[in-house]
């Protein structure tokens, strides 16, 4: 192998590849002398593990046997990952693991906490192997520390993104249940809107709606805003490009319960509230909706 | 990554379609809804039109997107015609665009959810957005 | 690809399948205001319930369409918007404001009946 000068702004500085290599070539034969241990002591630093997870109660939701199997499969995809050096396989057993043990309620922390203590226990048996050694043991721990963090790290990462893609999961469920949008007569819908309302609440309420005029076949539509305290400039465009939607659907929309502040928010986004179809209150919002229907409510007169 | 990607050629009004139909069709590939595959094709029609109208040819390229947390999609379209002299003009433009005359561009930026624009006058324009799946 | 114009009373029907090219676009306004002429129509209803993406292109060629059929006397309905069709064009600021729409070839007849009669 050539030596290659590396060229820079400064003298002439020559790096030696055989040398890189020859230290990349220990560390792995490090590791190899480490995982041969590992594998050779497996049932005994298995049992040492599960013996330190229930003494620190972690996996409280799982029972022996479930924590029994669970921390052999880690263990052995602990180990292959240090190993091959190549941790796409830990992750995607991590993702694995994690989508079967969120739904017990098994937690970030004691996840997190089982992948240390598994670190701990391994670390400790290779200062009892090497302590004749403190130079060898040095460098066997230099192969493993690095290896080791990136797997902690691979396992945690793996958990927390499961975590946040069932959670948001959760959410989407819920806000569909909920389904504000109401008939309250023929081709006559009310959506009452009451919170706090983010951007992709009020596109979801937007599809929604439009559903919900095409379902209904609506003429009108009330949209009651009266629960909503305020509106910041990209939620008060949905609102008006939700009215603009629903007249392309063939659908009138009354908008009610518009406070001066919200009212205000929709003039400086250049709304002309003289074309927008606003009444005061819901109330008033229906009774004009049913004119617009050809609607008229008349009192039943008092039997006599 | 490279693998995920879609090349088509835009050089009449008739390759529009085309090509937000293959934009339809991977949005709904990588997991989309079936709404946001809409916004997505409908910003590559305008895109599209964007290059027929003003560059006579052009190319739309989309691209699988993938970082640590999710996937989305990229698109691509670019041509060598004649450039945008005054790029913030054609990106001004209110909330309630005439839609008669311009590029579009403010729309498309609303349809998606980044956006740039490269272009200079005789060497021709590159616009790139992208769209994130939640 | 043609469009298919339908006549029922004096309200002409055209149905639009899928995707237009431009030229097919320009055929279906000639084609429009032709008849319109012809027949004396008095509204025209445009079925757009097949297309899957309306842009600006095509958002201004039916108000071009829906302009010169006023000029000739005859109003237009655009009927058939898909919810998410709608939702995109609102984002690009398409509102087809100077057009009238309606929910379906249904409410478009309805909504022409009704005009008609107020013209007695």
């Amino acid at each position: 192998m050539a030596k290659r000068a590396v060229v820079g702004n400064g003298p002439h500085v020559a790096i030696d590849p055989t040398a890189q290599l020859a230290q990349s070539e220990a560390t792995s034969e490090l590791l190899r002398e480490l995982v041969a241990h590992l594998r050779q002591n497996r049932t005994q630093l298995r049992e040492e593990w599960v013996q330190r997870i229930s003494e620190t109660r972690l996996l409280t939701a799982m029972t022996k046997e479930e924590i029994f199997a669970e921390a052999t499969s880690v263990y052995d995809s602990y180990v292959e990952a240090l190993e091959t050096e190549t941790f796409e396989a830990l992750q995607a057993y991590a993702q694995n693991l994690s989508e079967r043990i969120i739904p017990r309620g098994v937690e970030t922390h004691e996840v997190v906490g089982i992948v240390l203590l598994l670190r701990d226990v391994l670390a400790r048996s290779l200062f009892a192997k090497y302590q004749a050694d403190f130079r060898k043991l040095n460098r066997i721990l230099d192969a493993y520390e690095p290896a080791a963090n990136r797997i902690a790290n691979t396992v945690a990462v793996g958990f927390v993104q499961e975590r946040e893609r069932t959670i948001r999961q959760q959410q989407e469920a819920i806000r569909e249940l909920s389904t504000p949008v109401l008939q309250v007569r023929e081709r006559l819908l009310i959506l009452p809107i009451i919170g706090v309302i983010d951007p992709q609440r009020a596109r979801q309420l937007t599809e929604q709606l439009l559903r919900g005029i095409r379902t209904n076949r609506a003429k009108v539509v009330v949209i009651d805003i009266t629960g909503v305290a305020a509106m910041d400039a990209t939620v008060a465009n949905h609102l008006v490009q939700t009215v603009e939607a629903s007249r392309l659907l063939g659908a009138t929309v009354i908008v009610t319960g518009l406070s001066p502040e919200i009212a205000q928010t929709l003039v400086t986004i250049g709304v002309d509230l003289g074309k927008m179809n606003t009444v005061g209150d819901l109330q008033g919002g229906i009774e004009q909706a049913e004119r617009l229907l050809g609607y008229k409510v008349v009192p039943i007169p008092e039997p006599q | 990554m490279s693998a995920g990607e879609i090349r088509v050629a835009i050089n009449s009004d008739q390759d529009i379609v085309g090509a937000r139909q293959r934009g339809r069709t991977l949005a709904a590939e990588l997991g989309f809804s079936s709404a946001d595959a809409t916004l997505i094709a409908t910003a590559i029609s305008e895109l599209a039109r964007n290059i027929v109208s003003y560059a006579r040819k052009g190319e739309i390229k989309l691209q699988k997107m993938e970082n640590a947390v999710r996937q989305g999609i990229m698109v691509i379209a670019a041509d060598d015609g004649p450039g945008i002299p005054d790029i913030r003009q054609a990106l001004r433009d209110g909330f309630s665009t005439s839609g008669s005359l311009g590029l579009g561009l403010p729309g498309v930026r609303r349809l998606m959810d980044e956006f740039e624009i490269a272009s200079r006058p005789g060497q021709g324009t590159t616009v790139t957005v992208k769209k994130w799946r939640p | 690809m043609e469009v298919p114009i339908l006549k029922q009373g004096k309200v002409l029907i055209a149905t639009i399948q899928a995707a237009l090219s431009d030229a097919d676009l320009e055929n279906l306004r000639r084609g429009l205001v032709q008849q319109v002429v012809r027949f004396r129509s008095l509204g025209v209803i445009v079925d757009v319930t097949s297309m899957d993406v309306m842009d600006s292109f095509a958002s201004r060629t039916l108000r071009e369409i829906a302009h010169m059929i006023r000029l000739r006397g005859a109003e237009t309905v655009i009927v058939g918007i898909q919810p998410e069709v709608a939702l995109a064009m609102v984002q690009l600021g398409l509102t087809l404001e100077d057009v009238s729409t309606a929910l379906d070839l249904e409410e478009g007849l309805a909504y022409l009946n009704t005009k008609f009669k107020s013209l007695d």
